[in-house]
Order: structure tokens, then C-alpha cells, then sequence
């Protein structure tokens, strides 16, 4: 292959979200992490010889929640299988999954892949350009089915000298597989798209989305093949990429990795690859010919899984707005950008807080609404660490202040240690903080005009240069009567009546 | 008291409730047979008087507080559990070396219902290693003998279940059917026993040998019996997604109907030639039997039973590989001894635990569901059984059950099919139809055939029609009485 070929990259991802039920896929388990090794382990899970599996209903309602997020056919009968392999925290000896009729199929992801600096999210939206269209191109990502299926144990090789520990509170945890086509282009779609998914199954609430304890984890099926080529090239399988970070690192490393093999006169060969983040490498886990015979067949314990128009219908009525319907209602009800508009449904909390937000503040404040809640609040969020549902200050106490703002009461300067004053517990909201502090704006002309005579008389040094065509002169006389009462004359009045006395 | 180990289970009841004998006493009739004769029978594989006293004297309890108000009739009755079915406290082996060291730490729901009933458990029944085989020989705890004559199989599965009944060492026991296991013996030892229509006893703590065929069922000397058995057993359970939801009901409500106007419809396939004369002879004088009691008789077909053994022959292997997966040496069983790495550990306790024809099954099973086999044999199979099922259902069109021999011969003697796997499934070929189409079906005792061995007569209903059945067979065991014998030699 000569050198100066132009590369295309080919990328599928494969993400196995935790489904958010109580107990596990088959048995009644609880799944909560972090549990003494097998205290959450009954009959069913340790596969006791006559132990039969049962499916949890609720598992199933997870699965028609993401196909009707996602635009896709849910089957109505589809069919668990058993995957059979062995390996010592696989204690049945099979997995029982979803081959040939998966319960969801079709559907896809609108993404929005940023340009530049792709990996700085929206957690930073706060210190990001206000209200300002980021670069970004859109895409959809086409899904090709997302199954059910149990999760397997763990094995602890680490704590065992020269053996091994099995812990199976893990096994039988819902999963759903969510895979696509191989849509994705580069590593920035891929995690655009991952982003796009990890943000939807906790906004659909299916998934807690926590990627450290492993709740969403995804494989990334990587691929090169020269530019305007049909056939695909031979891809690697990158297993368990547990942080978006990663995620980017894995495939420009093996993407890169792959280029230089076939330029260098070698071809690809199947595998399955694992991720070394302290090396930023990934290396050859097993090759297609150690691939598994999985001897997939339909589990004869279980039914074919049924699903009715009606429970579909039950699940959607209790289905929340999704993201993209309601980016598309801030945009047209509150006159936001789209750019305001994705950042506010960045998450459902974010989007409740700003609606909670805007009732108390009033439609035609949606902008300083938006404003505050993607930049002060944001900001403020950041520094401490908080997610927005634990934020100290309530929906309604912002609101309050941007009403106090919009009526004159307090200036946006003041406005900001009003929303500290609240931030830190102290009031109950805009109105008493003013009222506690002696915020209120001057806004009496009268008062205002004796202000100004007295900052005239007081500066004639200031006063003659702007008389002799120095407009900063100007801006330092604003200064000194804002100063004079410490930011609470209105600054507009100050402003016309300074400019009214100076023959301006 | 030695009549009682002819009893029916209505008699043990009434002898029961009215204190004649207590359930104490009861138990210790049995257990001191059992010790006297399993050991030329190998019927038991585990007893343990203490427990099975203490099951007794709570019974005895329950029947004195009851003070002859309304208690179950089965009550204070032992009853012995094939050791398939796991049994709180109690070594449940399923015949295999696998799971010598495997007490387990719950009931199956057979033995819940049993045990909630107030039966008393005698101890667990030998049986074929994981179900699999027709003669008792699988075993690793060596072949049961055929009480009628030692030197003979007692047909399997469920071996130890119907030897122990057939020596009178137990009034009941628990079986299982997946291919003919519960009607097969049976028909061995004299005996009747029914394998209820799939899903309708939950198969939860009854270790799975091929999940879509396993069925437990009764085991006991007569038809009425069965019935009381079955109301215990029967029911639906959430612990089972097959298990069926279904009202609860009687299965002895219609023993007494007359049986005029009955139509059983007889298969040209299951009277050709594989029948042993001396079975034809039996099951005939059992036919002309039943037109004397207002029957008639017509011929139906079942074309494609001819496909039923090489069918059962790639589900039940495939489903009994991925089933028998969790035996891997890892969290409980066998495990060998000494191994170099996981893969070692693996192949070593497999090996070293399982029998040979367990291990055939399990290579047959993983070699037809392999890729690029699964389509040309377990699909294709499957195919079948919808044809099995079909005809069946087409059958029952035209007559109300269907009869036939359990089983082609009467009891072989021992090695005589163990060298030729395929002349051992062959002996199934009556009963794994019923089976593939998720039927009832039962056997019982119709006379005697070559050396005096018992033949049985496989009575085919259409799903749910157990109390039919047990009906059918109930008037039958009115006017002969081939279910009262037992052999001479164990009086």
C-alpha cells in the first residue's frame, strides 16, 4: 500500500449499559454495587443444580424504554438464548443472552460531533462561550439491535496467591447490549455518539450511567480502509473501554496501529484487544482462530419473551420528554438557540431545574433564565463538585433573582452576590436577601441627580478631560457614583443623567 | 401390620386418621425393609431413619391435632424421592460421582408439595447418572435390581423409584420423564406411573437433564394412588417460567366414571414389528379388557413416529450439554484432584465425574449444536417435533386416548443392551413421542410376559386430560388385579 493513501476510518460500537432494576435479570438478587464478595448471590445466581431462571418484568420495561427512545422496533416476541463457554465466574456454564431476535432493532442516534476541542462536555458549559453556536457537525448513527442479557461474575486474581477468587454478586445483572452499525468515522464520532448514549439511558433512567463501577462499558470494533473503498477492512475489537477519555486514546492508537501494519506490507488479522491506558496501547487479547463456538440455542427455561402493543403503550405514557423533542420545544417556545437549547438537556436534571426555573420566573425570561442556569450556576456547580440536583440553590430562589433583575430591583452585579448570599443558605430568596443587605437599586431621579452633582463637584479633574474628548474620563465618573453607593444606584440612569449634566 | 405393605394409599390414610397405625410406626415398617432388602436391590441410595422419625412423629402431630378434622389424605404416608429432586439436608447425587458430595441446601418444589402434604421421606432413589438411560446401569452407585428377578434391569430412569415400590419398600415415589423414564420402569417392575403433561408439576429443584422434556411425575402400585399423589404434586410455581397457570384441580374426580363409549385409538406404528410377542399378548388381553368394559378400538396413525428417537436423540443430548455446563468442579461437586491450570481443572472433574454415557450425551449434544451443525440437526429436530406434535393432535380428533406397550420387551437382563447404546434407546421408542409433544402419558401393569416379567400398557392423553387417563386406567385396575402383585419372593 503506498504511503500517501488517503485512510478512511470504519468504527461500531458495542455498549452494555446496567439496566437500573431492583433485582437481577433472573433471579430476585439484589444488583447494589460494592457488596461483601457473594452476599448477593442466591440459588438461582451460584446455578445450584434444579435452579431455573425468571425473568424480571422490569428489565423488559428498560428495554422498551431505550427502543422507544431511540426510534426502533420492539419485537413483539423475542427469544433468550444460551452462550455457552466456560469459564469459572460464569457459573452456568452459558450466558443467557439474545441471538437471532433481539427484543429491540433498528433505531439510531442523533449526535453532534464538535470540532476542536471535542472531549471539553457540557459539565464545562459553565466557563464555554455563552449563547454562542459551538462548531460542531451533525450525524446519525444508526443502531442495529440491542438485546437483554445477564452479566457474569468476577474473578479477583489479585487478593489469591496462585489462585483464583470468584465473586458472583455481579452475575445475573441486567444488561442491555446496544450495538450499532459501523457508522462512526473517527474517534470524535465515537465519542460523540457514546456520549449521546451514555447521556440518553440515564435520561430515559434505565441506566445510572456510573462508568467507574462499570455500568456502561463499551467495545469499539475499529476498522481502516483506504478512502472510496466499499469493502470494509478487517477490524479489531477494542474490549472494555470504561471512560470516554480512553475511548478516544484506544482508537487513534489503533487506528494509527492499523495503518502502519497494512503500510507496512502487512494485513490485519481478527482479534480482540484490550486498552492499556499507562501505556496508551492496546495489544492482541486473543485471535479469531482461539474464537469461542458459543453454541448459541434458545434457552428451553425460559418463554419467548412477549410484548404487546398495550404494555408498549403503558411504558410510553410514562416515558419523560426526550431530549431532542425538548431541544426542539426550547427552541420554539422560548425562542433559546440550539445551542442553548442542547446544553440545557444536557441532562434531565439540568432541564428540570431550568423548567422549575422558568415557571417561577416567567416564560419571558427564558434567556436570563438560560443564561444563569449554563453559566453562573454551572460555574458555581463546577467549583464545588456538585451535580445541579444537589445544588444548594433552588430552582425558584434563581428565579427570583433574575425577576429582580428583570424589574430594576437589583443590577446584574448585585445579582451575583445575591446568588452567593442564597448559594451559602442565607435567605430565603432574592427578595429578603435585598431587603437584609440593602440591595434595593436607586432608581429615585432625585436622589440620583444629587448623587451625580456631588460626583461632578467632586471630580472637576475627571470632568474637564471628558470635556476635552476623553471617554474613559467619562466611565471612571460612572465609577465613583457606583462606588458612592456601593453598585446600587441604576447604572443606565446614572449613566443619562451624568452625560444630561455634562452637555454630552 | 405386613398388609400394609400392600396398601393402597386411601387404606394407609383411613389406618392413619382412625390411629390404627401411627406414622412412626409406619415409617419403621418401611425403613426395616429397606434395610433388609436394599441391599440385594440397591433401590435406596440414601436413607437416614433419624430424619425420616422425625418427618414421622410431626406428622403423627399434625394428624392427633387435626383430631379427625379434614387433613391432607397423604399425611403421615412415606413416600422415597428419586435422587434428582433436591432435598433440603440430604445428599442429592443424581446418580453420578459428580455430586457424591452434594448435599443440598433447598427443596424442589415436588418435594416442598410432598413434604407441606405431610409425607414422610424415606430416603432418596437410585437412578440413572443425570436421567440418562433406560436400565438402571448408568448409575454410579451400581445397577438397581429388578425386584421381580435380580438378574434383570428394572428399566430406568427411574430404577430405584419403581423397584422400591415393586419390593413394597415404599408405598410411593417420586419419579421423572423425559423420554420414558417414569413409564419405562414402571412397565419393568409391574407398576403404574404417570408423566403428567409438560408444565403442569414444576420442574424447580429437579435437576435438568433436557429442560423441554423433563417432567416429574408419581410412581406408585395403582392408578387411584397416582391421582393422589399428582393433586399434591401438580401447580403452578413462579420459580418456573414453564410451569403452567392453570385452576387447581382434582385428578381423581372422574376415577369412577364408566368408560362406555371411550375411544381409544391405536397406533399401526406402535403394533409392528419391534413388539415382543409375549408384550403383544398382554397389551392385546388388556385391549379386548377395556371393549368389555364399553370401549371401542380404532386404528389411528402416527406417521412420524418412526423420527422420534434420532429426534430425542439431538434435543435431549444438546439441551442435557449446555445444562450439565455447571458441573465444572468450580463452586460445588466433584473436583479432581490434582490439575496444572484452569483448563486442566476443567477437563479432569469432567472427566473423573461424569459416567461414560453421560459423556457421550454431552459430545453428542455439543457436536449438534456446534456451528454449521445446529441447522442441519437441532433445527431440524425441532421441525420434527412440531410434526410429532401434530400428529398426535390429529390423532385425538378421532379417538379420546390412545394405548399401546410401554415398552417393546419386558425386562432384559443386565448387559444385555449396555454394549449397543442404540438398541438401549430403542427401548424408549413407544414412550419418547409423547415427550417430544409435551403429552401425558402413563403405564400400567397389564400382565405378565416372558420368565414371568410384568408388561405395561402406555395409555397416550391429550394435553391436560391426566384425570381421563388416571379414569381410564382406574376401571381397568377394577376388574384385574395385575397392580396388587408383587413378587413372591420379597412376601
Amino acid at each position: 500500500m503506498k504511503r500517501d493513501t488517503q485512510w478512511e476510518v470504519v468504527i461500531g460500537l458495542e455498549t452494555h449499559a446496567q439496566l437500573q432494576t431492583k433485582s437481577k435479570i433472573f433471579s430476585g438478587s439484589s444488583i447494589a454495587f460494592g457488596a461483601e464478595p457473594n452476599v448477593q448471590a442466591c440459588a438461582v445466581d451460584i446455578a445450584l443444580p434444579g435452579v431455573l431462571p425468571v425473568l424480571n418484568r422490569e428489565a423488559v420495561v428498560c428495554a422498551i424504554k431505550f427502543g422507544l427512545a431511540v426510534g426502533a422496533q420492539i419485537a413483539p416476541r423475542s427469544i433468550f438464548a444460551r452462550k455457552n463457554y466456560f469459564y469459572p465466574d460464569l457459573p452456568k456454564g452459558y450466558q443467557i443472552s439474545q441471538f437471532e431476535i433481539p427484543v429491540v432493532s433498528g433505531g439510531g442516534l442523533a449526535i453532534s460531533v464538535p470540532q476542536g476541542d471535542f472531549l471539553r462536555g457540557v459539565g464545562n458549559a459553565g466557563d464555554g462561550p455563552k449563547g454562542v453556536q459551538s462548531q460542531a457537525t451533525e450525524k446519525y448513527v444508526h443502531l442495529t439491535r440491542a438485546h437483554l442479557e445477564e452479566d457474569a461474575g468476577k474473578s479477583l486474581h489479585e487478593d489469591f496467591h496462585g489462585r483464583t477468587g470468584i465473586d458472583l454478586n455481579r452475575a445475573g445483572t441486567p444488561l442491555l447490549e446496544i450495538v450499532t452499525e459501523p457508522d462512526m468515522r473517527s474517534s470524535a464520532e465515537a465519542v460523540a455518539y457514546a456520549k449521546a448514549l451514555h447521556a440518553l439511558v440515564q435520561w430515559i433512567g434505565i441506566c445510572d450511567g456510573n462508568m467507574q463501577e462499570g455500568s456502561f462499558r463499551c467495545d469499539a470494533n475499529v476498522s481502516v480502509r483506504p478512502m472510496n473503498q466499499k469493502e470494509f477492512g478487517t477490524r479489531r475489537e477494542i474490549k472494555n473501554l470504561n471512560s470516554f477519555r480512553f475511548m478516544q486514546q484506544a482508537i487513534d492508537f489503533e487506528v494509527q496501529w492499523q495503518i502502519n501494519e497494512i503500510e507496512e506490507g502487512r494485513a490485519i488479522q481478527q482479534a480482540t484487544v484490550l486498552f492499556d491506558p499507562d501505556t496508551g496501547e492496546t495489544r492482541s487479547m486473543r485471535s479469531k482462530e482461539d474464537a469461542h463456538d458459543y453454541r448459541y440455542f434458545p434457552d428451553p427455561d425460559l418463554l419467548p419473551l412477549e410484548i404487546t402493543a398495550d404494555w408498549i403503550a403503558e411504558v410510553k405514557s410514562g416515558m419523560p420528554e426526550l431530549p431532542q423533542a425538548m431541544q426542539q420545544r426550547f427552541q420554539t417556545e422560548f425562542g433559546l438557540s440550539s445551542y442553548d437549547a442542547a446544553t440545557l438537556t444536557a441532562s434531565r436534571e439540568m432541564a428540570a431545574y431550568f423548567e422549575t426555573a422558568l415557571d417561577s420566573a416567567g416564560k419571558e425570561n427564558a434567556k436570563p433564565v438560560a443564561n444563569w442556569v449554563m453559566g453562573e450556576l454551572s460555574a458555581r456547580l463546577n467549583k464545588d463538585g456538585l451535580e445541579i440536583a444537589a445544588a444548594p440553590l433552588s430552582a425558584q430562589q434563581l428565579a427570583s433573582i433574575v425577576r429582580r433583575i428583570a424589574d430594576n430591583t437589583i443590577s446584574n452585579k448585585i445579582a451575583k452576590d445575591v446568588f452567593e448570599t442564597l448559594w451559602a443558605g442565607d435567605g430565603k430568596d432574592a427578595d429578603a436577601v435585598i431587603e437584609a443587605k440593602g440591595w434595593k437599586q436607586i432608581t429615585d431621579t432625585g436622589a440620583i441627580e444629587a448623587l451625580v452633582d456631588e460626583v461632578i463637584a467632586a471630580n472637576q479633574k475627571s470632568v474637564e478631560e471628558y470635556r476635552a474628548g476623553k471617554e474613559k474620563a467619562f466611565n471612571a465618573l460612572v465609577g465613583q457614583a457606583m462606588k458612592a453607593t456601593r453598585g446600587k444606584a441604576n447604572p443606565q440612569q446614572v449613566t443619562d443623567l451624568l452625560k444630561k449634566k455634562l452637555g454630552g | 401390620m405386613s398388609d400394609l405393605i400392600n396398601s393402597s394409599l386411601r387404606e394407609l390414610s383411613a389406618a392413619l386418621a382412625t390411629r390404627q397405625v401411627s406414622a412412626v410406626e409406619l415409617a419403621t415398617l418401611f425403613l426395616d425393609r429397606i434395610e433388609k432388602l436394599n441391599p440385594s436391590l440397591n433401590a435406596f441410595v440414601t436413607t437416614d431413619r433419624a430424619k425420616t422419625l422425625a418427618q414421622a412423629r410431626t406428622a403423627d402431630e399434625k394428624i392427633v391435632g387435626a383430631g379427625g378434622s379434614a387433613i391432607s389424605p397423604l399425611c403421615g404416608i412415606p413416600v422415597a424421592h428419586k435422587d434428582i429432586f433436591c432435598t433440603q439436608g440430604w445428599r442429592t447425587s443424581c446418580g453420578s460421582k459428580m455430586l457424591t458430595n452434594f448435599v443440598s441446601p433447598y427443596d424442589a418444589h415436588v418435594v416442598e408439595k410432598l413434604a407441606a402434604a405431610g409425607m414422610v421421606t424415606l430416603g432418596k432413589l437410585n437412578m440413572d447418572e443425570f436421567a440418562m438411560g433406560s436400565s438402571n446401569e448408568t448409575s454410579y452407585f451400581g445397577p438397581v435390581k429388578n425386584p421381580w428377578n435380580v438378574s434383570c434391569v428394572p428399566g430406568g430412569s427411574s430404577g430405584g423409584s419403581a423397584a422400591a415400590i415393586a419390593a413394597r419398600l415404599t408405598p410411593a415415589a417420586t419419579g421423572t420423564d423425559t423420554g420414558g423414564s417414569i413409564r419405562q420402569p414402571a412397565a419393568l417392575c409391574g407398576l403404574s406411573g404417570l408423566k403428567p403433561t409438560y408444565g403442569v408439576v414444576s420442574r424447580y429443584g429437579m435437576i435438568a437433564f433436557a429442560s423441554s422434556l423433563d417432567q416429574a411425575g408419581p410412581m406408585a402400585k395403582s392408578a387411584s394412588d397416582c391421582a393422589l399423589l399428582l393433586n399434591a404434586m401438580a401447580g403452578f410455581d413462579t420459580r418456573d417460567s414453564t410451569s403452567l397457570q392453570r385452576p387447581v384441580e382434582d385428578y381423581g374426580r372422574d376415577l369412577e366414571k364408566p368408560l362406555a363409549g371411550l375411544r381409544i385409538g391405536l397406533p399401526q406404528e406402535f403394533f409392528g414389528a419391534g413388539m415382543d410377542a409375549d408384550v403383544r399378548a398382554a397389551v392385546d388381553a388388556a385391549l379386548a379388557e377395556y371393549r368389555r368394559l364399553g370401549a371401542t378400538t380404532l386404528e389411528v396413525r402416527l406417521t412420524n413416529s418412526g423420527l422420534s428417537v434420532p429426534a430425542y436423540y439431538v434435543i435431549a443430548p444438546a439441551e442435557a450439554s449446555s445444562n450439565l455446563s455447571r458441573f465444572d468442579g468450580v463452586r460445588y461437586g466433584y473436583r479432581a484432584p490434582e490439575y496444572a491450570d484452569l483448563a486442566e481443572m476443567y477437563s479432569r472433574s469432567r472427566a473423573q465425574g461424569f459416567g461414560a454415557e453421560v459423556k457421550r450425551r454431552i459430545l453428542i449434544g455439543t457436536y449438534v449444536l456446534s456451528h454449521g451443525y445446529y441447522d442441519a440437526y437441532y433445527l431440524q429436530a425441532q421441525k420434527i417435533r412440531r410434526l410429532i406434535a401434530a400428529d398426535f393432535q390429529a390423532a385425538f380428533q378421532q379417538c379420546d386416548v390412545i394405548m399401546g406397550p410401554t415398552s417393546p420387551s419386558v425386562a432384559f437382563a443386565f448387559g444385555a443392551k449396555s454394549a449397543d447404546p442404540v438398541q438401549m434407546y430403542l427401548s424408549d421408542i413407544y414412550t419418547i413421542s409423547t415427550n417430544l409433544a409435551g403429552l401425558p402419558g402413563m403405564s400400567l401393569p397389564c400382565g405378565f410376559g416372558a420368565n414371568n416379567m410384568p408388561v405395561g400398557l402406555q395409555i397416550i392423553g391429550n394435553w391436560f386430560d391426566e384425570a381421563r387417563m388416571l379414569n381410564v386406567a382406574h376401571k381397568y385396575q377394577q376388574v384385574t388385579d395385575w397392580h396388587t402383585r408383587m413378587p413372591e419372593t420379597l412376601k
